[in-house]
């Protein structure tokens, strides 16, 4: 469960980014955080992956308040959490299946363990059999699906994407969205901020829309707002 | 997470840096031979000491008294001498030297031989070498070790050379205290090579570092591969040292040797023994990991995600 309780967030440059937002997205739902670039779909993102704190307001991820959250206890806390990046965010270094491997190395699984549940990871994503490459040998959406397996491989119950489609062709970007469905399916909760209005529309989800730091529309499931 | 996949953890991030390191070898040779030299300063001037010392011999020797007797007493006169120090509590040894031994001894050793022949009269007084017990080894007890002898009769004169032991002592206790100076210095500057490469190679690391933080790495775990970088360092620039240490020596060796055998000395050039050079090596970790423990504390938690 993710709530949001008038919520504002003013940068150190002065930009009001958030200005009273409240909203809830109840477990195991998939909603879309849409409006123009500025409204401040990928502020709430990174409050929700406490990469930033709020100015005021509070801010409640499966139903922890992130206020009582520590900078020691944060690392432990992304533990918990899947984030999507549109830049992919991977390490060019080393190949993909130790970029997969990461989150289950930062949380100390064995060996043999991490070997099983990459390549778990990476079929999910339809990328078995490219452990070995590194990122840059891979096309763009091919990046953003190893991003999409770092991101599910320790099989966390929040799912949270800033434009995972940005770069992608619209095929490309609809193959995504619907790999982000099926996590939905088995019950992750998935938030994903994209201002590709027209490829949401084909799915039917929940629409958050944000205008100038503000809920311009909570979307479908009403109540939202109820607390 | 269990003890085994803890362990094998912390071995593969110890080989992991250790090949990151390696495959930049120029810029890790110029870390470690900085730190090599920086530890190897401090370890020769150590050495130069701990040889001199030993070079310089047994100090209780230095205390050794010369009591020389009247010319006029006869044979059994010094026997009498010499064993009523012997009573004494403060004596630990004493030899004789008859004049005549003392005349061959010196025909042999000062190349005089020909023109001794020319003396008629051994101008040499019959000679007692009186050592004192370990105890009164000190300037007050030979000194008043002196006085008692002195007052004996038919002792012409005692003599005790303490005063350019007193002079090396104190210029070996200056060295002393210069090479701990020298080695603290220089100890803080590994400390501060090893920390700014490590700062420089974070800042390197730095998208690899807000990721690593983005998908739930702890600073202590981000810490980790910089503290083993440090620690390989330390170990590198520790060998460095140790080689150039006894590159030195062996250079040294053949001048040293034959300024000994000058001395008519047994002396041999003494090398940096096994314990040492292991202290040296644990040293040499201990103040790289310290070096890049401040520095990765320091700069991994000023990165964040953005």
């Amino acid at each position: 469960m993710i709530r949001f309780d008038q919520v504002h967030k003013r940068y150190a440059n002065g930009r009001e980014a958030l200005a009273g937002v409240s909203f809830k997205i109840e477990d195991g739902e998939l909603a879309f955080l849409t409006g123009h670039s500025g409204a401040g779909k990928s502020s709430i993102l990174k409050l929700i992956a406490l990469i930033e704190r709020p100015t005021r307001g509070q801010v409640f991820v499966n139903n922890q308040n992130t206020a009582a959250i520590k900078p020691r206890g944060i690392p432990q806390f992304r533990r918990s959490l899947g984030v999507v990046f549109q830049d992919h965010k991977l390490l060019h270094d080393r190949p993909v299946a130790d970029n997969v491997a990461l989150p289950l190395i930062i949380a100390g699984v064995p060996k043999r363990e991490i070997d099983k549940r990459v390549r778990a990871a990476l079929d999910q994503v339809g990328l078995l059999g490219k452990e070995r490459n590194r990122p840059l040998e891979l096309s763009t959406g091919e990046q953003q699906r190893v991003g999409i397996a770092r991101a599910v491989v320790a099989k966390p119950t929040l799912l949270i994407a800033d434009e995972p489609t940005g770069n992608l062709d619209p095929d490309l970007a609809l193959e995504i969205m619907k790999l982000f469905k099926r996590f939905n399916e088995v019950g992750v909760t998935v938030v994903i901020a994209t201002h590709d209005v027209h490829l949401i529309e084909q799915f039917g989800a929940r629409r958050i829309v944000l205008g100038e730091g503000r809920v311009a529309d909570p979307g479908r499931p009403a109540g939202a707002l109820a607390s | 997470m269990n003890i085994q996949a803890y362990f094998a953890r912390h071995a593969q991030t110890l080989l992991g840096s250790l090949g990151r390191i390696v495959n930049q070898p120029f810029a890790t040779l110029m870390t470690m031979g900085v730190v090599a030299v920086a530890l190897a300063l401090p370890l020769l001037l150590s050495l130069f000491l701990s040889n001199m010392s030993a070079a310089t011999g047994n100090w209780n020797n230095a205390f050794d008294l010369s009591v020389y007797m009247n010319k006029k007493a006869s044979a059994a006169r010094v026997a009498t001498v010499a064993k009523q120090l012997r009573q004494r509590g403060d004596v630990a040894t004493v030899r004789v030297i008859t004049a005549d031994q003392a005349l061959a001894e010196f025909r042999d050793d000062s190349g005089f031989g020909k023109a001794l022949d020319a003396l008629t009269d051994n101008p040499l007084p019959d000679t007692l070498i009186v050592t004192p017990t370990l105890s009164a080894s000190t300037p007050q007890g030979t000194d008043t070790l002196k006085q008692a002898i002195a007052a004996i009769a038919d002792v012409q004169a005692v003599q005790l050379d303490t005063e350019w032991v007193k002079r090396l002592h104190a210029m070996l206790d200056i060295l002393r205290r210069v090479v701990l100076l020298t080695a603290g210095l220089l100890g803080a500057g590994v400390v501060l090579i090893v920390g700014n490469t490590i700062r420089l190679d974070i800042l390197n690391r730095r998208t690899e570092i807000e990721v690593m933080k983005l998908v739930g790495a702890s600073d202590g775990f981000t810490r980790r591969p910089f503290l083993y970088s440090g620690v390989w360092y330390g170990l590198g620039g520790g060998l460095m040292a140790l080689i150039m240490v006894a590159l030195a020596a062996v250079i040294l060796a053949k001048p040293v040797d034959t300024l000994a055998k000058l001395y008519g000395s047994q002396f041999r050039l003494r090398g940096l023994g096994f314990t040492t050079a292991v202290g040296v090596l644990a040293l040499a970790v201990g103040l790289a990991w310290l070096g890049s423990w401040l520095a990765a504390t320091r700069h991994i938690r000023g990165i964040e995600p953005t």
